[in-house]
């Protein structure tokens, strides 16, 4: 239901500008194919599609996901790419998961160790890519060999956590209301959200803000689009680079706690293959790894895509497990091609 | 006096000279760790000569394994640094498109049955085949780089995604497994032979790259799109093209990787094979010295940044470290090598020395 009033708001903008631009058009393809996906799923597939339950499980699974793909976003809008952050977020789950397990910390010192890691990583990475201008690509490489290397150097078993405390916070549910449905039996059943969807949620709905009406986010565009006029501008480039990388790694820290959330365990494999996904969900969203264009609806709606995909491919029966990895790549090739024939469309 | 000051200069404009080359830095990097290993241990240089299980001769040794180990990286880093210098971009998808190599190889080598008693098809056959297959998924990375302008990095992606998915529906996720000896002599030895059969495959991949890059225009064509595309269009080249083929280049390289891979194992796992590969080829490329934003290349620095990765590896192994903790090791050299080369902290190490030498210079004064 959210989407749909984001889709009239973005079709109210076009019409008062009466030209739409790039970026517009590619978000408004992506939550039409997302819509038509959704849609068409319900009328074929009907079952738990019909649910809105469903919807909030694909939520609940991929919350880590949204997070993080979000701060992929604001890093690639800005030019740059941080295929770090799976490693973070396996990196996150191990340390957490050992420090409630084997050093009886308590959740609130947990979290502050999963923002302590987002942030160290942050740091480094944001000061080498930005005020020593090594490629991001490079840096976030050995970020994510280093994550990786870590997890296992921490505690190399996969371990599930034990904590009381922990294990009550993760099996909160919160209901929403009116959303339910009934089950065979005729008993009505409340559909629920973890804390981790309220989380995503709420970065989203914040960094949308932030991009749109802030300084801050502006210049985020501005030093995407061409860093050399926005130097002449007088946006300080450097900082603003620092800063596009260190809120990623700190969003990647928040991914990494609400992913150990939704799992309970750590594990050296977890989130493996996450920064792929980030990227492949903020580039279905509409987001150009070329920088400047971007939205974290677009990205949001990506992610969902995505994982809708995963779920109608289970659903209809191929559960050979590449057929999954197969469409989501189909997908995105899609994808891309038709960004590139309208980016090149608009340049002729 | 005046003569040693003379001298003092020459030699410091030599160094000057040489520190400016680009294969500099991975010399220098492998240098370090070699000179590593001297003082830490001086028996990882020793080579011996001995017999293996099946009574045919075998020599042994770190060097020779960095050589055998190495060779998959030094063959993936030529293609991928003709798709570096071309298209300004990285292809991510070497390892999934190793796996399909692999899957097809043992497809064709092995029909339907997972245990053949002989192959059902001639070794060369097999080899032919992949290399068609994985020269048409570098055609297809080629056609989205090329023709609809998606940033390298992003089309491979999607190869990324699939390619050990299509790896493991070739073969119907059967692990085939391949008893003729002769396959072996791929990834291992032929025997009567003490080195390595990789090494001499390696060396022939970098002798057919050194001809080619001498007699075509191949170099020249790649760094002039790589430097400027529009310009290179307008003397006649025709960029689209050239981008295509240097991804076709790194599929025939794919294949050739794929082959020992596969050989040195008899079998395949495609989740594993080749595993954060392409990671260590872009590696390799950049620890070349060459610029990952495309241009100019450097083809005999990108082999050395690859033996000198592993190098690296194999000395991390012997110093007992995991496998799975070995990726933490690697990254603290790799983020120092980077910073080291570093335009910015070379400049700002400049300007030191510089005022370090002036400063001297005055006390003396």
């Amino acid at each position: 239901m959210a989407l749909s009033t984001k889709k009239s708001a973005a079709a109210g903008q076009v019409q008062k500008k009466k030209k739409i631009t790039d970026a517009n058009l590619l978000l408004i393809i992506t939550i039409a194919i997302f819509l038509i996906m959704y849609i068409g799923a319900m009328i074929f597939l009907g079952g738990g599609f019909l649910n809105a339950q469903n919807l909030f499980n694909i939520l609940m699974q991929q919350s880590a996901l949204i997070i993080t793909a979000c701060g992929m976003s604001l890093v690639m809008i800005t030019g740059g790419i941080d295929i770090s952050v799976g490693g973070v977020v396996a990196l996150v789950c191990m340390s957490c998961a050992v420090s409630l397990d084997y050093m009886n910390w308590n959740v609130p010192m947990s979290i502050l160790l999963a923002l302590g890691i987002g942030l160290a990583y942050g740091i480094v990475q944001g000061f080498l890519v930005a005020y020593l201008e090594i490629q991001p690509f490079i840096i976030s490489l050995a970020g994510m060999f280093f994550a990786r290397g870590m997890t296992t150097i921490v505690h190399t078993e996969p371990f599930n956590v034990q904590n009381e405390a922990f294990t009550a916070l993760k099996n909160t549910r919160i209901i929403v209301p009116g959303m339910g449905n009934v089950n065979r039996l005729g008993n009505y059943i409340d559909a629920y959200i973890n804390i981790g969807v309220i989380v995503a949620l709420v970065i989203v709905i914040g960094l949308f803000v932030m991009l749109r009406w802030t300084k801050l986010g502006r210049s985020f565009y501005a030093v995407g689009g061409n860093s050399q006029s926005a130097l002449m501008l007088g946006i300080n480039v450097r900082r603003t680079k620092f800063i596009a990388h260190l809120m990623c790694s700190v969003l990647a820290g928040i991914a990494g706690y609400v992913y150990f959330l939704y799992v309970g365990s750590g594990s050296a494999s977890h989130a493996s293959g996450m920064e792929m996904d980030a990227i492949a969900s903020s580039i279905i969203g509409g987001t150009l790894l070329t920088g400047g264009v971007g939205n974290i609806i677009g990205t949001f709606v990506g992610v969902l895509s995505l994982s809708t995909i995963q779920n109608i491919v289970s659903s209809v029966g191929l559960d050979e497990a590449w057929w999954t990895g197969i469409t989501v790549a189909a997908m995105l090739c899609l994808f891309l091609v038709i960004q590139s024939v309208i980016t090149s469309r608009k340049r002729d | 006096m005046q003569k040693t000051n003379t001298n003092k200069k020459s030699v410091g404009q030599m160094l000057k000279n040489l520190t400016r080359k680009q294969i500099f830095i991975p010399i220098v990097a492998l240098l370090l760790l070699a000179l590593f290993n001297l003082i830490m241990d001086p028996s990882f240089y020793q080579i011996k000569f001995g017999y293996n299980s099946a009574g045919n001769p075998v020599l042994s040794g770190y060097i020779i394994t960095i050589l055998d180990n190495g060779s998959e990286l030094a063959i993936l880093a030529i293609g991928m640094t003709l798709v570096t210098a071309a298209t300004g971009g990285q292809d991510i998808s070497v390892g999934a498109a190793i796996a399909i190599a692999g899957s097809v190889i043992l497809r064709v080598l092995c029909g339907t049955e997972a245990r053949p008693a002989e192959l059902q098809a001639p070794i060369i056959v097999a080899f032919l085949v992949a290399c068609v297959v994985s020269m048409l998924f570098g055609a297809f990375n080629g056609i989205l780089v090329a023709q609809f302008k998606i940033q390298p990095m992003v089309a491979t992606l999607i190869l990324y995604t699939a390619g050990r998915n299509i790896a493991a529906w070739i073969n119907q996720n059967q692990l085939p497994i391949v008893s003729d000896a002769t396959f072996g002599y791929f990834g291992g030895m032929i025997p009567g032979i003490p080195i390595p059969t990789p090494v001499f495959i390696a060396i022939a991949c970098i002798v057919i790259t050194a001809l080619a890059l001498k007699f075509t225009n191949l170099g020249l064509y790649t760094q002039s799109v790589g430097i400027n595309e529009s310009s290179s269009r307008l003397n006649g080249l025709n960029p689209k093209f050239i981008k295509f083929i240097t991804f076709v280049i790194l599929g025939l390289c794919v294949a050739v990787v794929g082959l020992i891979k596969v050989s040195r194992l008899s079998t395949i796992n495609y989740s594993v094979i080749a595993k954060d590969i392409e990671m260590d080829a872009i590696l390799a490329v950049a620890l070349g010295g060459n610029a990952l934003s495309g241009g100019k290349f450097n083809m005999p620095a990108s082999i050395m940044g690859a033996y000198t990765i592993q190098f690296l590896t194999t000395t991390l192994y012997k110093f007992k470290v995991a496998s799975e903790a070995l990726p933490a090791y690697k990254a603290v050299v790799v983020i120092i090598l980077v910073v080291m080369s570093a335009p910015i902290v070379k400049e700002r190490l400049a300007s030191l020395g510089k005022k370090l030498r002036a400063h001297n210079a005055k006390e003396v004064g």
